[in-house]
């Protein structure tokens, strides 16, 4: 208990904390929109791209001789990952190219780009760790407040336009007919994909991001019945795995991101395996109310 | 009269195919018009140019006197695309399908007691009870039943629907007719696309027909060839005729509206 109290009185471990609980939060919400739309690999695609953007902003800080380095670090992580995320909706969106191959290219070249802008910028692939697998530990007030602004951003846009979001991705061709503004939509979730991507980028680095936003919906589903339920079971989920995942790491020398990834899978396969047990009903007709039209003769 | 539907010389090219060649179609306030042609004559494309969900290559386009874009009344406007089903990725409810036919042009949230509009619409399909089932555990049938739940819950002036008895039997074709004709002798437009007049051939006014991207007769609905006419014809359809419109009995598809 002790212990306990000495976790949560620790200044470092509280940000860590808050920050944690804020990104399990937010980042099942698009989840929730990428899986419905069959997206599920977006979030991988704008983290690797996540990546070049780090780079460059490492790479701008310094030319212009900031302290610390990395200063432009999020901050280029952001620009980068929304104009790549809107770049994939748009690449999406003309059909031009299958999504699956715009998703590749984003991929290789987001990773390969960031690595040679670091070795410009005089750094090694090292210093991209921290950014490819988390560094919660040093979350500093600035990024607290960059996170709760992002945030609530994300909140406010992907809970507070659920009802269209939902319809866009449900069935986009319905959206034009009801002339709802469907590109701009489309562009939204792309947007606080990106967001979602840099504001979890501290807690489970770029490469366990996508991870964060699906596996949560991944174990919604398996057990709710409505979109909405889905959703805010998702954020349940991510919220309780990100704050456990977390709170391990300050009695065991594990890595945060990892081991709230791993937390999220294992509850994936408790569920899964669990379900079939605990909803076993009996096999019903399903349409008892259509009359017999064959009559067997006895 | 006004013309509820008007399109004038609509051309569409996809992926370099002229799918359609300068279509002339003009659906009056109140008319029940059907857009008939073999697969690939472009009659689904039509529609779907006709409610801006693919981009005109050229033509003009009105509905309800407003030319095509936001100027467009949306809210007035039921739309039903050719759909096999209506599940998809995470799951969703009926009711949460049918609340999205709410939204149009600026208006991104439902409104207030929505649930009631919804219930009603759901009602009208004869599926009332099925509002917070998600739509993945029903049938072919009733999915197509939410989608045209969907386009009713906004109460729409103009109904346009591609293909909403395909793989539907001749029974609930019937049901399906009746309710169309309510709807027209309140006044509605409807333009329906299908690939044969069936149950709904007493109902259609007007026949455009298409082949290949073309219109090729416009008028009184044609009577259907020996070999799809005949009694022996037998109609194979590649979906899954088991569920019907009609499948919940006499409720069916009866009565629509407040």
């Amino acid at each position: 208990m002790d212990e306990l109290a000495g976790m949560v009185g620790d200044p470092l471990m509280q940000r860590a904390l808050l920050a944690a609980l804020l990104v399990g939060l937010a980042a099942p919400v698009v989840g929730t929109y990428l899986v419905q739309r069959r997206l599920s690999l977006l979030g991988d695609g704008v983290g690797h791209v996540a990546l070049t953007g780090v780079a460059l902003g490492w790479l701008v800080g310094s030319v212009m001789g900031l302290v610390p380095q990395d200063a432009l670090a999020v901050p280029g992580a952001i620009v980068v990952a929304v104009i790549g995320a809107v770049v994939i909706e748009l690449v999406r969106e003309r059909g031009r190219t299958s999504g699956d191959v715009a998703l590749a290219l984003m991929f290789y070249g987001g990773i390969a780009g960031g690595v040679l802008l670091i070795s410009i910028a005089g750094g090694t692939s090292a210093n991209l760790m921290a950014y490819l697998f988390g560094s919660i530990s040093t979350v500093s007030r600035g990024d607290l407040g960059l996170t709760v602004a992002l945030t609530a951003l994300i909140l406010v846009v992907g809970v507070g336009l659920r009802t269209a979001l939902f319809a866009v991705s449900h069935d986009e061709e319905f959206a034009h007919a009801a002339g709802l503004p469907v590109r701009a939509l489309n562009v939204a979730t792309a947007v606080v994909a990106a967001l979602t991507v840099t504001v979890s980028m501290r807690v489970v680095g770029l490469l366990l991001v996508s991870a964060l936003m699906i596996v949560p919906v991944a174990v919604a589903q398996l057990v709710a019945a409505s979109f909405a339920r889905t959703m805010s079971l998702a954020m349940a989920i991510g919220v309780v795995v990100c704050v456990t995942g977390l709170s391990l790491t300050y009695w065991y020398d594990l890595s945060p991101g990892a081991t709230i990834v791993v937390l999220a899978v294992g509850v994936y396969t408790v569920v899964a395996l669990v379900r079939p047990l605990v909803q076993r009903r009996r096999p019903v007709d399903p349409h008892p109310q259509v009359p017999d039209d064959v009559r067997v003769a006895a | 009269m006004t013309a509820a539907v008007l399109a004038r010389g609509v051309r569409v090219v996809l992926g370099g195919n002229e799918i359609l060649r300068g279509v002339d179609v003009t659906a009056q306030d109140g008319e029940v018009v059907a857009l008939l042609g073999a697969n690939g004559s472009g009659k689904s494309t039509f529609v779907r140019a006709l409610v801006g969900a693919v981009p005109l290559t050229s033509g003009q386009v009105e509905l309800l006197g407003r030319p095509l874009g936001p100027a467009v009344r949306w809210e007035r406007i039921g739309y039903v695309p050719q759909r096999v089903s209506a599940a998809t990725g995470v799951p969703a409810t009926a009711g949460e399908v049918v609340t999205s036919g709410l939204l149009h042009g600026r208006r991104l949230r439902p409104p207030r007691r929505s649930r009631t509009a919804v219930r009603d619409a759901l009602e009208l399909v004869g599926l009332a009870d099925r509002v917070d089932r998600p739509v993945r555990e029903l049938s072919g049938g009733q999915q197509q039943r939410v989608l045209i739940a969907r386009a009713l819950v906004r109460d729409p002036e103009l109904l346009v629907l591609d293909e909403p008895v395909a793989g539907v039997d001749l029974t609930s074709q019937k049901a399906f007719a009746s309710t169309l004709t309510t709807l027209a002798a309140r006044g509605r437009t409807v333009l329906v696309v299908l690939h044969e007049l069936g149950a709904l051939a007493p109902l259609v006014q007007r026949a455009v027909v298409l082949r290949h991207g073309a219109v090729v007769h416009d008028g009184a609905p044609p009577q259907p060839t020996r070999e799809h006419g005949g009694a022996d014809h037998d109609h194979v359809h590649p979906h899954d005729p088991a569920d019907d419109l009609a499948g919940e009995g006499p409720v069916g598809l009866r009565g629509w509206g407040p």
